[in-house]
């Protein structure tokens, strides 16, 4: 009897534990717990803040609140899974996996459910081509772009020559860390520098072979795309061979306070890419002081605000609620689907104007999406660390990327995928 | 009174030696499937598909591949992950390499081609036993997953090392990729694992699995009664894999869609099979199936109970999630070290004597 009893309890819990339809759904598949938590955390919290700021002070969008079911991937797919079939029903409008794994098994998926998909300078590249990956969105910048900016900086400070130059890319051995190789790839040939492929198993904490590598190959630069507690390893790894910092230049992903804070001193001078600004020197952040965290209603325990990933989180659902009210002006109903959203995010078109009446002028680059640019146009700056005043600056603005390399790549794997999945042009 | 075998009369020696001796077992067994054919197709959504049904059903099949080999044979393996990972990669090639094939024979093909690398790592079994064959095993682990990562071949070459599982249909319901319906392919999944079960069930019953077991007990007095180590260890093996691989197979194309091979085959993946083998019960059908069970809903119980009903923040749920589960086993351990299997067979017997105990 005990186990029927408990048997019969389960079952109604499990069946029970999908809430009330809301207004406006925005789930939020976070990952607080885990290796790569670290990155996960304020992220999570940018998002979330932002999401009840626009709750708390305009009441919501357009008069609809947004409520933001949580739920805990771990970075885990099977999870992530888990995660997008229990919000899925809830009427989702969006997601923002922050996973490329997990972006790999969504598009397929949230393409046929109708729901979009933003992977804010994450995911799957190519999907940038949204003649293909219809509900994929990866605007404002890419990997490879990130790859490409990163090339372009290195041109830049060699006087436009990198010829001979010897160039590592020290990368977590997954799908996200994989992706920037055959960029980087055309690139060497096109500006005829070497690459070095030193991959890190997941989760990162084992790199002593690599950074040995690096000390008796000295490279002129190391690039790395890591994340998680793969950085913090990385960056203090590099001192530990005395690399010098500056020639080091991470992805954005690699480029938050908590990759180099714990290198301490050691990683003064470290560069990483960004796709948007820096600091919390913003006035929407006076917004979110007094809206949000004084009203005792910050996400997580606080302590992230003005994080660079806290930032990104911020600026992830500030593009989704701007796409939200474009929606809205678009059917001319408060209360929007899944599909309106999508309609929308294909026209989203961000200006400095429209950022500086979110009191977030000069924060990210202006972009259009349009029917076959489902990812802007790629700007991309640099930022440094400076381990006395704990603090990112850009070093250098918001420019373009190789588009020439980048377009024909695009087009290559979406057209693969494409070919694959037996998809049909649709624009035009 | 239920659970007896009082007044089941066996005339005929096919009566005799049926796989449930018992009538009550018998009905349970035939109600069961009757159930999961006939009632959950029409009641089954994409949510109960792919939290609870699909991973359940798929592990299972991976926890009775590594009883076979761990719990009958008594070869500890911690290479499940890679045996998976080899299924799953096989399935992609054969998918992608010969689009007209339909989806049962690639995965019962990509079975046989993880059975064949089984035999190869279980090679080393011939010559080393206990704790250093799980060494050579986990080497199998990493090797494998290493093999996936660095040579392009396996993944057609793609820019992220991802796989993706194209289409495919049965009767023209799309049972891969993204336009499925939830009871196509839960079909799919049910009718592999029944028939595997199945045929697990009587292997272990039949000659070989009296030889495995033989092996597991005592090898040298085995060899000394005629049983061949040799054949013996590595039809283990390569029976393992192909259930193994099945599952790596089924996780790929019916349950995630598109794989990674260090995320979804890790070493973790080896130790979650090898702990739903240990909790359901070494050397039990029955168990390989609780111990899935207990695995993959618990999890998905305690999220749902602490965000979804107590509404606690998801970190400290998946925080309070690992503390729970891990005790949970540690109880299970100490209380019943030999599974939920040896608990099932306890309620069988208390109720046969039922309701005179004495």
């Amino acid at each position: 009897m005990k186990f029927t009893k408990l048997a019969a309890a389960a079952v109604a819990a499990v069946i029970t534990a999908a809430p009330v339809m809301a207004d406006l759904v925005v789930p939020s598949l976070s990952y607080r717990t885990g290796p790569y938590a670290a990155g996960g955390i304020p992220f999570a919290d940018g998002y979330a803040d932002y999401l009840t700021l626009i709750n708390e002070r305009d009441g919501g969008v357009g008069g609809e609140k947004i409520t933001m079911p949580e739920c805990e991937t771990g970075y885990n797919t099977e999870k992530g899974v888990e995660c997008y079939e229990a919000t899925k029903g809830e009427g989702a409008l969006v997601y923002e996996p922050l996973s490329t794994g997990i972006t790999y098994q969504l598009i397929p998926k949230a393409t046929a459910d109708d729901i979009p998909v933003h992977t804010l300078g994450y995911g799957r590249t190519s999907a940038k081509n949204g003649d293909v990956f219809s509900h994929v969105f990866n605007y404002p910048a890419n990997y490879w772009d990130g790859a490409s900016g990163m090339i372009n900086y290195l041109l830049e400070t060699n006087n436009n020559d990198i010829n001979g130059k010897t160039i590592a890319l020290v990368y977590h051995n997954s799908a996200f860390g994989k992706e920037p190789i055959r960029t980087l790839e055309e690139l060497g040939k096109k500006h005829g520098f070497k690459l070095t492929l030193l991959p890190v198993d997941h989760p990162g904490q084992e790199q002593k072979s690599q950074w040995l590598q690096i000390r008796r190959e000295k490279p002129d630069y190391v690039l790395m795309w890591g994340w998680g507690v793969m950085n913090q390893v990385a960056v203090q790894e590099a001192a530990n061979v005395r690399f010098p910092m500056e020639n080091f230049i991470g992805i954005w992903w690699s480029g938050a306070d908590h990759d180099v804070l714990p290198a301490g001193a050691a990683a003064d001078g470290y560069k990483a890419v960004t796709f948007h600004g820096v600091g919390s020197d913003f006035p929407v952040y006076d917004d979110i002081q007094k809206y949000v965290v004084d009203a005792g209603k910050a996400a997580g325990s606080g302590d992230t605000v003005g994080s660079v990933l806290y930032n990104r989180g911020l600026y992830a659902a500030m593009l989704a609620v701007e796409a939200i009210k474009d929606a809205q002006a678009a059917t001319g109903k408060s209360d929007i689907t899944a599909g309106d959203l999508r309609d929308a995010m294909e026209g989203l078109e961000i200006t400095e104007a429209r950022m500086e009446s979110l009191g977030l002028g000069g924060f990210g680059p202006e972009f259009k999406v349009t029917c076959e640019n489902h990812g802007g146009d790629g700007l991309v700056g640099v930022a440094q660390w400076d381990a006395t005043a704990k603090t990112w600056s850009l070093i250098s603005d918001f420019k373009p990327t190789d588009g020439e390399v980048i377009d024909a790549l695009i087009k290559e794997d979406s057209e693969a995928y494409a070919k694959e999945n037996n998809i049909e042009s649709r624009c035009n | 009174m239920f659970y007896r075998e009082a007044g089941d009369f066996k005339t005929t020696y096919a009566d005799d030696s049926q796989t449930f001796p018992i009538k009550f077992d018998r009905y349970r067994y035939w109600a069961v499937l009757a159930f999961a054919f006939l009632v959950v197709p029409f009641i089954i959504n994409d949510y109960w598909l792919n939290a609870v049904v699909l991973p359940f059903l798929i592990y299972s099949v991976a926890a009775i591949g590594l009883n076979i080999l761990t719990g009958y044979c008594g070869q500890v393996s911690l290479g499940s992950g890679g045996f998976m990972a080899v299924g799953a990669y096989a399935c992609y090639k054969f998918m992608t390499s010969f689009p007209g094939m339909d989806i049962f024979s690639v995965i019962l093909l990509s079975g046989f081609v993880t059975a064949a690398v089984g035999i190869l790592f279980g090679l080393p079994s011939l010559r080393i036993k206990g704790f250093y064959l799980a060494v050579a095993t986990l080497a199998a682990q990493f090797f494998l997953v290493w093999l996936f990562n660095k040579v392009p071949w396996f993944y057609n070459y793609s820019a992220s090392g991802q796989i993706n599982a194209p289409e495919r249909t049965v009767f023209g319901y799309a049972v891969t990729g993204a336009e499925t319906h939830a009871w196509a392919v839960y079909l799919v999944a049910l009718i592999f694992v029944v028939v595997l079960a199945v045929i697990a069930r009587n292997l272990t019953r039949g000659s070989l699995g009296r030889k495995w077991m033989a092996i597991r007990d005592m090898d040298i007095a085995a060899e000394i009664i005629g049983v061949n180590p040799m054949t013996a260890k590595l039809s283990a093996f390569a029976i393992s894999s192909f259930y193994v691989g099945v599952s790596g197979a089924m996780f790929f194309v019916l349950y995630l869609g598109a794989v990674e091979v260090g995320e979804a085959f890790g070493i973790g993946k080896s130790f979650i099979i090898l702990f739903m083998v240990i909790i359901g019960g070494l050397g039990s059908i029955f168990g390989s199936f609780a111990g899935a069970a207990f695995m993959v809903l618990m999890p998905v119980l305690l999220k749902n109970v602490m965000v979804g009903q107590l509404g606690w923040a998801t970190d400290l749920a998946a925080h309070f999630e690992f503390v729970i589960v891990g005790g949970l086993i540690i109880v299970f351990l100490i209380l019943e070290p030999h599974g939920l299997a040896q608990l099932w067979r306890l309620a069988k017997e208390k109720l046969r004597l039922w309701p005179f105990p004495h």
